[in-house]
């Protein structure tokens, strides 16, 4: 029998940071932040076709999700996990290039913004279609376990909203009867993790704002679905701190929602936990702000000088087998 | 020896199993002791232990599952219960396995079994044909086999082949068809297959329905009147080369398809043929399809729902009075 775990309480810090895990983490944070404030005033200039995507707010979640991952884990982001995707190891120029549609990038132009991923590289590439990345990430499992592979897990993350699809319901469900090791983090702003307990999974609820946490509880789920243990599922609270997209621009959400204790910016609270802590000085938080802006341009500077996709030249052929291709002219 | 359509499906299967490592069978009690809804995958769990594996009643994920597994070096195999019910899982087959190539430069090797098509008292939710659908969308390859041998060929050449392939296979053609063995190799995938030369008219066709258009071809010859009949094998790639050819020969075109009428396989080949073979043609082409209604219950409702050898036959002789 399965039984859902006891959801381990709200108390941030319980114990002090592990504070070299807490700096990588924040660094990533910053990281994913500062190129989404590029990518934002990118878009505003229309220098962006089609939508721009952020995580804002979502960063100490979605960071703890890339961070404990190895190279050979498999990784399934979704839209708002610029910061676990840099963790987990997508090169930064991926993203501009995406965004900028380089025919050098991932996606060479053919699909954009945060569909993007490099499958053979583990980090699979979502599709918009929210909850279908659930199943797709417990049959990479179930491969690695036909391979005989040990100590692999995989992750994906999932919205509140995407969390109500048919997809991502059959998905939990096939992940229980197969035992794979899957962990599932859902951001949420009501407490969905009751829900484990119908999915035959271990559930855990938790502050998302709160960095330390969040590599508590997500790498403790990490680790005990590599130890074997049924299927994990994460719910953090958190609001998102931007619109749907930059062309919203969340006027619904109301002061009293704001004022709300999961609505604060979790890289501000990061940010103030290390200067109190005086986890680095404020010379080197500057270098890391700097270092961040640099890679950020950079990256964006490389994607901009790359040449553009054309329809003239392009390969219209939507098979690998390539004479299987229908000749339609 | 005599083998069926249905046998031939399951001796593909096993010896995919046998000889690939990378195969496993994926669906709804394949590895229970009736072998699926149909007994495709019967005894296979036993043969093959750890590689014929039930399901939840989940298309949406058995497909996300296969893709997953088959982006890690698997060749999996997804029986649908029935072709009817690969609507619940049209996201996975057409949004990602579809699109995955074209997007990733990275292949999914997967194949999804699809048994179709009407038989008697199945209704509308146990009897659709859903190759047009699949051929409309980009990235699939959508196989049609008609006859035991090619139901054995092709299933093993769709799983060799990188790209997913959507398996038509014909639940009336089960136990109707029988052949004396097994070939070890059949035609290459894309190229038709003449299933019946004749001089007056060109058949194009697939599925069950190349059947039923070749005792409408017997019938049709009783009266003097020979018709070519060209079994399409895959409705994508559509093998154009080979029907103009046929059309070349005779002069006029009847197309048949038990799929809904709008648009379609049929609709597809007729388009091609005007354009590229306009010329070629004595007469306009033609196409009899299903009723546009869902599929009935009753059999003499089903009977006239469907193309049969009478139709076709009755629609040929209208053609080659023009
Ligand atoms: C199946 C499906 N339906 C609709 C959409 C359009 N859509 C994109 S994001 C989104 C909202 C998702 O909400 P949630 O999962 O809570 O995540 P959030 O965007 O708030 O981070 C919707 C409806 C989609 N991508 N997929």
């Amino acid at each position: 029998m399965l039984q859902t775990a006891p959801r381990s309480k709200r108390t941030t810090a319980k114990k002090a940071p592990v504070h070299e895990r807490f700096r990588e983490a924040f660094r990533w944070m910053l990281l994913a932040r500062t190129m989404e404030e590029k990518l934002v005033s990118l878009y505003r200039g229309g220098h962006i076709t089609g939508g721009v995507y952020i995580g804002k707010g979502q960063e100490a979640i979605s960071v703890a999700c890339g961070l404990f991952l190895e190279k050979n884990d498999i990784f399934a982001p979704l839209i708002r996990d610029q910061a676990g995707r840099s963790a987990f190891g997508e090169p930064l120029v991926d993203v501009a290039r995406t965004y900028l549609g380089s025919r050098l990038g991932p996606m060479r132009g053919r699909d954009g913004n945060i569909h993007r991923g490099r499958p053979s590289d583990n980090q699979l590439a979502m599709i918009s279609h929210l909850g279908a990345m659930v199943s797709a990430t417990v049959g990479a499992l179930m491969a690695k376990r036909f391979k005989g592979e040990k100590k692999f897990v995989g992750l994906t993350a999932i919205g509140e909203g995407g969390m109500q699809t048919g997809s991502c319901h059959e998905g939990m469900n096939i992940a229980a009867v197969e035992q794979v090791p899957l962990v599932v983090v859902a951001f949420a702003s009501h407490d969905l993790v009751e829900r484990a307990i119908g999915y035959g999974f271990e559930g855990y609820s938790l502050d998302g704002t709160d960095l330390n946490a969040c590599l508590d509880v997500i790498g403790s789920a990490v680790k005990r679905a590599r130890a074997g243990r049924p299927p994990q599922l994460v719910v953090a609270a958190m609001l998102r701190l931007s619109g749907h997209g930059e062309h919203d621009d969340a006027s619904y959400v109301t002061d009293e929602i704001k004022r709300q204790p999961f609505a604060q910016d979790c890289l501000k609270l990061a940010e103030k936990k290390i200067v109190d802590l005086e986890l680095v000085d404020a010379e080197t938080l500057r270098s890391w702000r700097d270092d961040a802006a640099a890679k950020v341009e950079e990256a964006i500077t490389t994607a901009q000088q790359d040449p553009q996709p054309a329809g003239e030249k392009e390969d219209w052929c939507a098979l690998h087998t390539r004479e299987l291709l229908d000749q339609m002219e | 020896m005599s083998i069926t359509y249905l046998e031939a499906i399951r001796e593909a299967q096993a010896k995919l199993l046998r000889e690939d490592e990378r195969v496993f069978i994926y669906g709804q009690d394949v590895g229970g002791t009736f072998g699926g809804a149909f007994k495709a995958t019967k005894g296979l769990a036993k043969e093959f232990p750890g590689r014929v594996l039930n399901t939840p009643i989940s298309e949406d994920a058995i497909v996300g599952t296969a893709i997953g597994a088959a982006l890690n070096g698997m060749r999996p195999i997804v029986e649908m219960q029935f072709a009817d019910f690969s609507s619940i899982a049209l996201n996975q087959i057409l949004n990602h396995a579809g699109t995955h190539y074209w997007r990733t430069q990275v292949p999914v090797p997967i194949t999804v079994r699809l048994p179709g098509g009407g038989t008697k008292g199945s209704g509308p939710f146990h009897s659709q044909s859903m190759e047009s659908i699949y051929a409309h969308y980009p990235g699939l390859i959508v196989m049609t086999p008609a006859t035991v041998e090619d139901a054995y060929t092709m299933l093993i050449e769709a799983v060799a082949i990188d790209d997913p392939v959507i398996y038509c296979e014909h639940k009336y053609l089960y136990y109707h068809l029988k052949a004396d063995k097994l070939p070890e190799k059949g035609l290459p995938t894309g190229r038709a297959r003449i299933a019946r030369a004749g001089r007056d008219l060109t058949i194009v066709t697939y599925s069950a329905m190349v059947q039923e258009s070749l005792s409408a071809a017997e019938e049709l010859a009783r009266e003097g009147l020979e018709s070519e009949v060209v079994d399409l094998r895959t409705v994508k790639p559509l093998d154009t080369d080979t029907v103009l050819a046929s059309v070349a020969r005779t002069g006029r075109l009847l197309c048949v398809g038990e799929s809904f009428p709008w648009g379609g396989a049929t609709a597809e080949i007729i388009a091609r043929v005007t354009s590229a073979g306009f010329h070629l043609l004595d007469a306009a082409p033609v196409r009899i399809n299903a009723k546009d209604t869902p599929i009935p219950y009753h059999p003499n409702l089903w009977s006239a729902h469907r193309p049969s050898a009478k139709t076709i036959a009755a629609k040929a002789r209208m053609l080659l009075r023009e």
